[in-house]
């Protein structure tokens, strides 16, 4: 199993630490994993993107221009990843602020109310765990024990009372994770 | 005493100076009547009378005094142009029980390595800066420094330092005295037999500092540089009594090692 | 991990006694992680901001001349402004690590990663004619690993050790096993393995003196001469690579650090379309695999080199290799990293095409 993900949206939602907890949950997993971020000015307020990788055989490259599922969080990111995944493969998108939605027809296609979600349960900042808990729907590839032992590799201490609110948030985006077009 | 014999002269009760033996015995390499050999000298005394001599460790800097090492007795290190306060301070403070100084002129302290000395003082690393200003670049052949006074000639300034064109000098001794890391601050000279005594109370009051452990002590010495100036070594002396030390005046200027 | 926290935790456990920095991107995690770690309060290892790269290459120049195992880290501009120290610490054969965490160039160029200071670290940098072991990093595992065997290789050759990583490297988050502590050596130690090293001048011994400084040109010669004798010793002894796929190839790729990675992607990706390709990645490229290379041509029918630069390791390659096979530089400049696809293309379009 090799797992190829692109995480793409505006610095400040959570992308790299949605990845980071991915990549650690892996790695409690005892999986391989790589965590490719974008960095440098797009951390301060731009676009911000990451490549996570997991795998059960040794990672040859952590930079690839192919995914087997792009989440995809703002319109820009939208422009730029939609033609990376793989025909076949899943593209996962909040509909919130996109104006262009995916147009490609050999690709699954899900869409998330992530934002909306967050809101009305008061708690934007998990914003991240309800698009993760959506993509761990659709794939399975960490078991839920080690997202938890994730969470706790790679929030800060201080933080660890928030784990309860990242599991309900990871839970509630699996309920309402919707399929926009699937392949046959 | 006319007919003493030169066994005589060697007999130990009739010794009346003996140098330190943290000098080596290699002819110094500098110009007769140049201030190096004297401050050279009463630095490796006062290790010597404090006993710190195997805990010390040098810096040589680039200059006149790049060799330095060839004449003191103890371990040194040689820095690369005007970066000499970096290496102390690294040696400082992975060694904070020994003694560290630096020995610069004035290009190498003042000019190249400006950075590295306002930085080591600010910092309040816990070392000893000697700098040795004789207003020229000595060993290159005598261009203009950053103390070279206004007016003052040197063979990139022939008409003498025109300030407007060329800039002011540097009074960096005052300068550093600014900064909370500096503990002990003063300016002597080495031209006289009282002068030098001065100086090697200032010097061994700035290696007793580092046993504070609480900032730099920076020693400047005024010296003369007979060659540069184009003078004979009496003349450089009276030249540099009536011009550099007006401009930089001898005194302490900070003591703060209460 | 992050590579460069990977770096800097390794270094703490290799019992470094000092590191001296300056902020720079990609690579100030590296100070980042130490400050926050206290090492001072860990292993006693002191950890200085210092006022600029100069002023922390000549921290290192210092704290090595103790023999003290001492490191900086910096990313491009910042290493060339410590080209400066480098040349003098070759020259006074002092043992230290230097972390370049490269990104694009030339001048301020780019944060994101390249690998065009391959020429700068592999050919001198600085002036005179001097070498740094340069060690090139793959993975994050190997960022931790090369600062332990960094280390080890500085102090046995008295030599600056170079690990010639990129932004990709420094960034990227892996799986790391890291080795375990390992105590600082004590002042007894040191005296005992660094008899050279500025400890202070006790009375059963002469005087250390730590200098690039030879202004008799004899005794400068011999010192060259000296220095060329550390470097071939170092080319016999130390010269490391990996051969992936290798046995049975026709193609080879030469590539290190990322380009290794994404070269190992495109190896698959070419064996999947029948071609048997293969992949040499130089792990030190000073003392660079030139025998590997020279061997391998004798059974290849082309080899690309692939560098995130205009084409700077390609040069030692054909060295390498003469005229005996096609060498081609496949590459991205600019903090571009190319992707496995793009290598396949070159390969069909450079070599086997071509």
């Amino acid at each position: 199993m090799t797992e190829e993900i692109i995480i793409a949206g505006f610095g400040g939602q959570g992308v790299l630490s949605m990845g980071k907890i991915l990549a650690y949950s892996g790695v409690m997993e005892n999986k391989e994993v790589s965590w490719m971020p974008s960095y440098g000015p797009e951390m301060r307020g731009g676009t911000a993107n990451v490549t996570v990788i997991i795998s059960d055989e040794r990672i040859s490259s952590p930079i690839i221009s192919s995914y087997d599922t792009a989440i995809i969080l703002n319109q820009q990111s939208m422009d730029k990843f939609e033609k990376s995944v793989k025909p076949g493969g899943i593209l996962i998108y909040d509909p919130n602020g996109i104006t262009r939605h995916p147009e490609r027809k050999d690709i699954n296609i899900y869409t998330i109310e992530a934002t909306d979600e967050a809101s009305k349960m008061g708690l934007t900042k998990v914003f991240n765990m309800i698009i993760l808990g959506g993509f761990l729907k659709l794939k399975p590839i960490v078991h839920a024990e080690y997202i938890r032992k994730g969470l706790e590799k790679s929030l800060p201490k201080r933080h660890h009372n928030m784990i309860p609110e990242n599991e309900k948030a990871i839970d509630r985006g699996k309920e309402i994770i919707e399929a926009r077009q699937l392949l046959n | 005493m006319a007919n003493i014999t030169k066994e005589e002269i060697r007999k130990p009760e009739n010794l009346v100076y003996k140098k330190t033996d943290l000098l080596t015995d290699k002819a110094l390499s500098y110009c007769p009547g140049c201030g190096h050999g004297t401050t050279h000298r009463i630095i490796m005394e006062v290790l010597e009378e404090m006993d710190i001599q195997d805990k010390t460790i040098g810096i040589a800097p680039v200059g006149c005094s790049v060799l330095a090492y060839d004449f003191m007795n103890i371990d040194m290190q040689q820095a690369a142009h005007g970066r000499a306060p970096a290496l102390a301070t690294a040696i400082k403070r992975l060694m904070p029980e020994k003694f560290v100084f630096t020995y610069q002129g004035d290009g190498d302290l003042a000019a190249i390595g400006t950075a590295e000395t306002i930085h080591a003082c600010n910092r309040g690393e816990n070392i000893v800066i000697i700098f040795i200003n004789n207003g020229i670049y000595g060993m290159t052949g005598g261009q203009m420094a950053p103390t070279t006074l206004p007016g003052m000639k040197s063979s990139t300034s022939p008409y003498g330092r025109d300030t407007h064109l060329m800039g002011n000098p540097l009074k960096m001794t005052e300068l550093v005295a600014q900064l909370p890391g500096t503990i002990y601050v003063t300016r002597q000279s080495v031209h006289t037999p009282s002068n030098v005594r001065k100086t090697k109370k200032a010097i061994r009051k700035a290696f007793e500092n580092q046993k504070l452990n609480k900032g730099v002590s920076f020693v400047e010495v005024v010296s003369n540089c007979n060659s540069g100036w184009k003078m004979t070594p009496v003349q450089s002396n009276k030249w540099m009594e009536e011009n550099m030390f007006p401009f930089y005046p001898l005194g302490d200027i900070k003591v703060n090692t209460d | 991990m992050k590579g460069n926290e990977a770096f800097a935790e390794a270094a703490i456990r290799a019992g470094a006694d000092g590191y001296f920095g300056y902020p720079i991107t990609p690579q100030s995690e590296v100070m980042e992680y130490l400050m926050a770690e206290k090492p001072h309060e860990r292993t006693g290892m002191v950890v200085l901001q210092a006022e600029s790269e100069v002023a922390a290459i000549n921290m290192v120049y210092g704290g090595a001349a103790c023999g003290k195992r001492v490191l900086t880290s910096s990313s491009s501009p910042g290493i060339s402004l410590k080209q400066e120290g480098i040349s003098y610490i070759a020259g006074a054969e002092l043992p230290c690590l230097i972390l370049n965490v490269v990104r694009g160039g030339p001048g301020l160029g780019t944060i994101q990663p390249s690998q065009s200071d391959y020429f700068q670290s592999t050919k001198g940098g600085g002036h005179g004619d001097y070498r740094m072991i340069v060690l090139a990093p793959s993975s994050v595992q190997e960022m931790a690993d090369f600062a332990g065997l960094g280390f080890e290789l500085a102090f046995k050759y008295r030599n600056p050790v170079m690990v010639l990583s990129d932004g990709a490297i420094g960034q990227m988050m892996e799986k790391v096993e890291l080795e375990e502590q390992r105590p600082r050596f004590t002042e007894e130690e040191i005296i005992k393995n660094t008899p050279w090293a500025t400890t202070g001048k006790t009375k059963n011994r002469e005087r250390n003196i730590i200098t690039s400084l030879n202004l008799d040109s004899a005794k400068q010669e011999q010192h060259n001469i000296d220095l060329q004798k550390k470097y071939k010793l170092i080319q016999e002894k130390e010269t490391r690579f990996e051969l992936i796929n290798c046995e049975d190839a026709e193609y080879l790729i030469v590539a290190y650090g990322t380009s290794a990675r994404l070269s190992q992607k495109a190896v698959d990706l070419l064996r999947n379309q029948g071609i048997k390709a293969g992949l040499l990645r130089p792990i030190t490229l000073f003392p660079f695999p030139t025998e590997a290379i020279s061997k391998l041509a004798d059974r290849v029918k082309g080899i690309l080199t692939v560098e995130m630069s205009a084409g700077q390791m390609v040069e030692d390659v054909k060295l390498a290799v003469g005229c005996r096979v096609k060498v081609e530089h496949f590459g991205r400049m600019g903090g571009i990293i190319p992707s496995p696809t793009e290598v396949v293309e070159a390969m069909h379009k450079k070599i086997i095409g071509g």
